[in-house]
């Protein structure tokens, strides 16, 4: 037990697992959830159109999108994003995209379907005095949405939002089922190249660890500060 | 698209010879079902032990509750996958390990109880926000009748409680279901498992995941449905479960 463990190759590694591994988490989760706040919120804007035929084809997204799971819509996007391109540019034949940019896809509408479910619930949080206040003075729709509305629903649903990040940054890890590198790739390769898998995998459930729970702490301190007393 | 369609191959035989793929979606869906039913079950009663804990009047039970839904929901599923199935056999006694590298199913074993503890610190969490919702005249009401508190807690808080959380629940099982696929990287056949390995023998991409996508969209119809059967069969007048919105997947 622990007898031949060598803490060394995670010193050894470091540079690796750090630079090409994390730094392609970190920057899938942040453009992953950019992207799927703001399909997200146009999606949660179709659902509460009032307009059926609109309504529906985001409902339905939506619902299909969070009855899959995420594994699967990963496979599913890898091999279609090919056809995706082919069919936007025209080409004759897949378009071969890059690993990186076919997880970014994955990621941004699997994403943009839960991000909806939130928005939609901070959208409903404001009264609907606002809606009308806001129609009273000759606001147009837009302008009631970008100004009135969507401010202080987002403010409502920051710390939510930010959850759901956290959670975004531990499923990141989950492209590991196409061989692409993330921390836990990045991990896993030298793992299996070493014959060192125990003394790896402790060490990337030690870095997930730290790094998600200072980020839940933090979200929980500010849901205290921003929280707005009614 | 140059994609060409072949929706006969559901019935051709797969290379097994003795099954057709349609066949092979179906023992992976057995296999999805039974890892997420068995997980399900270690899900639930952690999840209710652990989420009582956490609100017991001792700080040093809350503090070990606390550590324990902390523990299990900041390190991604996968790595917990990867840390029961590949280092776990590696740092018990040698006899230990072996004995669980040989065990016939062995990566059942591993993504039932991997799925059941991550599940259960997100039930704990259900659990207590449950219990914490009901008035606190509650438990002071069943402690002055002269219950003791294990008694409060089975006939006064938590009959409440569960029935406050049966919808968060009720996502919470359709998650587990989901999460199951990430058995795959253990080598467990389950329904996107099965999937995968048909496409990679018929090369029907489109048509494989298809069918595993409208199976995974039965199950979750059936499960909704089910659960509303359950929620309006246990309804105590005047109290209405709602869900806040949460962050989930």
């Amino acid at each position: 037990m622990f007898s031949n463990i060598d803490w060394d190759v995670i010193v050894r590694s470091l540079p690796y697992l750090f630079f090409d591994g994390m730094r392609f988490t970190v920057i899938l989760t942040l453009l992953a959830t950019a992207g799927g706040i703001v399909i997200g919120t146009l999606l949660a804007l179709m659902r509460l159109s009032g307009i059926p035929a609109l309504a529906l084809l985001a409902g339905a997204y939506v619902n299909l999108i969070r009855s899959m799971p995420l594994v699967l819509v990963i496979f599913w996007f890898y091999f279609l994003v090919p056809y995706i391109g082919q069919w936007a540019t025209g080409a004759e034949r897949p378009i071969q995209v890059g690993a990186f940019w076919s997880v970014l896809v994955t990621f941004t509408l699997f994403e943009a379907a839960y991000f909806c479910e939130i928005m939609r619930a901070g959208i409903q949080s404001i009264s609907h005095g606002q809606a009308q206040a806001a129609q009273a003075l000759g606001m147009t729709y837009p302008t009631a949405m970008g100004y009135i509305i969507l401010p202080q629903a987002f403010r409502n649903m920051v710390p939510v939002l930010l959850t759901q990040t956290i959670i975004l940054f531990q499923d990141t890890s989950l492209v590991y089922v196409i061989s692409v590198t993330d921390f836990l790739g990045a991990a896993s390769k030298i793992a299996q190249r070493d014959g060192r898998l125990v003394e790896m995998y402790l060490f990337a459930a030690i870095v997930y660890f730290a790094i998600s729970l200072a980020a839940s702490h933090f979200v929980r301190r500010l849901q205290h500060r921003i929280a707005i007393i009614r | 698209m140059s994609y060409n369609w072949n929706w006969g191959i559901f019935f051709q035989l797969s290379p097994d010879g003795t099954y057709t793929y349609w066949q092979l979606l179906l023992f992976g869906t057995g296999w999805t079902l039974a890892t997420a039913l068995s997980a399900w079950t270690i899900a639930l009663i952690m999840g209710s032990f652990i989420g009582v804990l956490r609100t017991t009047p001792s700080p040093w039970l809350v503090r070990l509750g606390n550590a324990y839904v902390e523990l299990f929901r900041n390190i991604p599923l996968l790595v917990q996958m990867f840390l029961w199935y590949f280092v776990l056999p590696e740092v018990v006694p040698a006899a230990i390990g072996d004995w669980l590298k040989q065990l016939s199913n062995a990566s059942f074993y591993n993504a039932v109880i991997c799925l059941g503890l991550y599940t259960s610190a997100r039930v704990a969490e259900q659990v207590k926000a449950g219990i914490l919702s009901l008035r606190s005249g509650q438990r002071m009401a069943g402690l002055a009748v002269g219950l003791t508190l294990p008694q409060t807690y089975r006939f006064v808080l938590l009959p409440m409680a569960f029935r406050i959380i049966l919808p968060p629940l009720s996502s919470e099982f359709l998650n587990i279901i989901k999460n199951s696929s990430v058995a795959l990287t253990i080598g467990l056949i389950e329904l996107t498992a099965a999937a995968r390995s048909m496409q990679e023998f018929s090369f029907q991409v489109f048509e494989a995941f298809t069918g595993a996508t409208i199976i995974y969209i039965v199950i979750n119809v059936v499960v909704v449905s089910g659960m509303q059967l359950l929620e309006r069969r246990v309804a105590v007048p005047g109290f209405i479960g709602r869900s806040p919105p949460a962050a989930g997947h």
